[in-house]
């Protein structure tokens, strides 16, 4: 597998830099390499925050910030507005946007595929808070296959080891994306 | 301490001096302009002066007394200044 | 031995932890506050058995660091950007006083303008104080080399501090995959801290005296000589480290990539390095025959490893991420004058300051630069 560098937009506070995180875990736990890394930013909430997970069969040397992503998770479609969330990607990339409307109305300059799907009724559903960010890997394992699900909820549980209430829900929500896609 | 000093300079890592009280061997008396005198008859016994002394060249002696080492006085004049009841008067060096 | 996905700045915590400090001063300033703030939640947990002193300040810090070392136990801190700036006067009298403190440098911009973003000038400008500086470029290397700076920093024939530079957030912010050593490992590898010297009630000494004109130059030149001995030693504790851990960093002082036949060569230190790795395998795979040196080691400078890295070059293009304000790149002084009687044609661009990505561009074109007869520059 050749590197494959993912971006993900979020709010501060949405937990996009945690999502970047676990993706990589995910990742190593389907044994490849993996980098995850956050935009450096002056962290404030509310404020639009990247966060970059890079993936590969070999070591990752590369240390430049991601400018070309495979993949885009976009955890709030209200970014839209004042964030071009297509920026960069690969016309043979996958942008995926939380959202309850059909891809076919979503505009983006861009070649890549557009995906839509309502992580924020899933969370909403199991979790009752809209908390999409470790969710939404569910649904990135289903549409993208980079990596498994089985390694999503190893690295979910490693994250709240100390919350295992919290990982159950989070990987019933993750679960439930994922079987949208792949039922 | 070393620019007049002929001994040898030990070059320590660090230079750090092995051996405590090395500053005894400078007998800094020598620097003294003015030579505190301490009249006994009107020391009171307080101990202002053998606190303030910034070099603790005032000592206290097996009767009580307290004697100034001359070895180390600077003559700063502290001692006379603070002392409580005019015991100790600043007379010019003799030399 | 575990393999873990983890941020760099917890791996060097965990580094850390396993070479047993018993004091850790410290003052929070990012991007390095998660080392310590890890080492907190590690003291607070019991699983290291330390002292963490909250100071005041950086000064503070770096003198309560000194106090504690002279006392004789292993001491860590960790500090950035204007935080090492306010070290900046107990270095010397860390040095000095020849305690082979360990400090991570979690590199960032100096302010002003304000920026809270990596480049090397925090530590690059206290490059003269006499501590021994490593820099790395992944959290391997990070974890690695601060268990061999310990050992380095410790032995009695170069007992220096040292100062371990990881890029602030470019590394310290970065999770990836870092091999953690087992406790016994580092145990067989680092002996327990004896003290050269310390201070002891029971056989006083005096530590930090004057020194007059007679004796100060004396001094200096044993601290200069301890340096050049550390040469050795660093590549000494790291081949003893390879052997023994099953990683190598080239010689410890530089690591030499696609060097063999090499026409043309770019230099730096830190995590460009990682990013100018790719740069060199696709220009590789160009047939363009390129290569890398890291440099490791800045204090003390590997002069006759670079001379004989470079010997069958014709172009190396040092990168600098710090500028010294009106000359030039201070790496660029150093390699310049270590290659001064080399026919070696070097040129030199400033990249990445205050966080200004270095990318695969950057650094293609600054590889190619002597190649194609262009001039360095600062690369925007």
């Amino acid at each position: 597998m050749p590197l494959k560098e993912i971006r993900i937009h979020g709010r501060g506070g949405q937990g996009a830099v945690t999502a970047s995180e676990v993706l990589a875990v995910a990742a190593f736990y389907d044994g490849k390499y993996c980098q995850a890394f956050p935009s450096f930013g002056v962290e404030r909430r509310g404020a639009p925050v990247e966060a970059f997970t890079r993936i590969a069969d070999e070591p990752i040397n590369i240390r430049e910030h991601v400018y070309e992503p495979d993949y885009v998770i976009l955890l709030d479609p209200t970014l839209l507005s004042s964030v071009d969330v297509a920026r960069g990607v690969k016309d043979s990339g996958i942008i995926i946007i939380n959202s309850n409307r059909p891809a076919s109305e979503f505009r983006l300059n861009t070649k890549a595929k557009i995906e839509t799907i309502d992580m924020t009724a899933a969370a909403m559903e199991i979790i009752g808070k809209p908390f999409v960010n470790i969710a939404s890997l569910g649904a990135f394992a289903a549409i993208t296959a980079e990596i498994t699900l089985e390694s999503v909820f190893k690295a979910i549980d490693q994250e709240f080891a100390h919350k295992k209430a919290v990982a159950e829900l989070n990987k019933k929500a993750a679960e439930k994306l994922y079987k949208m896609f792949r039922g | 301490m070393a620019e007049k000093n002929t001994k040898k300079i030990e070059f320590t890592l660090g230079a750090v001096i092995r051996e405590p009280g090395s500053t005894i061997k400078n007998k800094t008396g020598g620097w003294r302009a003015m030579r505190p005198v301490l009249d006994q008859s009107k020391c009171v016994r307080c101990g202002t002066c053998w606190m303030y002394c910034p070099e603790g060249a005032i000592k206290k002696d097996e009767k009580g007394n307290f004697v100034i080492d001359y070895d180390y006085c600077k003559g700063c004049g502290i001692c006379a200044n603070e002392c409580p009841v005019k015991a100790i008067k600043m007379e010019l060096e003799k030399k | 031995m575990p393999e873990i996905v983890v941020e760099a700045s917890r791996a060097m915590a965990l580094g850390v932890k396993l070479c047993k400090p018993k004091v850790i001063p410290m003052y929070p300033i990012t991007p390095q506050t998660h080392i310590v703030e890890a080492l907190a939640e590690m003291i607070n947990n019991g699983e290291l058995q330390a002292e963490m002193i909250h100071v005041e300040s950086e000064h503070s810090a770096c003198s309560a660091l000194l106090g504690a070392q002279a006392a004789g136990v292993r001491t860590f801190s960790a500090t950035s950007s204007q935080g090492l700036a306010l070290m900046y006067e107990i270095l010397p009298i860390i040095s000095g006083n020849r305690m082979p403190c360990v400090m991570a440098v979690a590199n960032r911009a100096l302010s002003a303008p304000i920026s809270i973003w990596n480049d090397h000038s925090d530590a690059v400008s206290a490059r003269d104080q006499g501590w021994i500086q490593l820099w790395v470029e992944s959290t391997q290397e990070a974890i690695d080399t601060t268990i061999q700076l310990y050992k380095i920093c410790e032995d009695h024939s170069v007992l220096l501090p040292g100062m371990l530079c990881l890029d602030g957030f470019t590394l310290s912010h970065v999770y990836e995959r870092a091999i953690v050593p087992e406790q016994e490992q580092v145990d067989a590898f680092l002996p327990e801290y004896k003290p050269y010297i310390k201070l002891d009630p029971e056989k006083p000494i005096t530590m930090g005296p004057i020194a007059f004109p007679n004796s100060f130059m004396e001094f200096k030149k044993m601290q200069h000589e301890a340096m050049l001995q550390a040469l050795k030693v660093i590549k000494n504790v790291h081949d003893e480290f390879a052997k023994q851990f099953g990683r190598a960093y080239g010689d410890g002082l530089l690591e030499l990539y696609r060097m063999e036949d090499a026409e043309y060569a770019l230099m730096g230190m830190g995590t460009l390095v990682g990013t100018a790795r790719v740069v060199v395998d696709k220009l590789r795979e160009e047939g363009q025959k390129v290569g890398l040196i890291k440099l490791r080691s800045l204090r003390p400078f590997p002069k006759g490893e670079l001379i004989n890295a470079t010997k069958n070059l014709q172009g190396l293009t040092v990168i600098d991420r710090h500028i010294s304000l009106g000359y030039e790149g201070p790496l660029f002084s150093d390699v310049r004058s270590a290659l001064f009687e080399s026919d070696i044609r070097i040129n030199n661009f400033i990249a990445g300051l205050g966080g200004r990505d270095i990318t695969q561009k950057h650094l293609r074109k600054a590889l190619l630069s002597l190649k194609e007869r262009r001039e360095g520059g600062w690369l925007l």
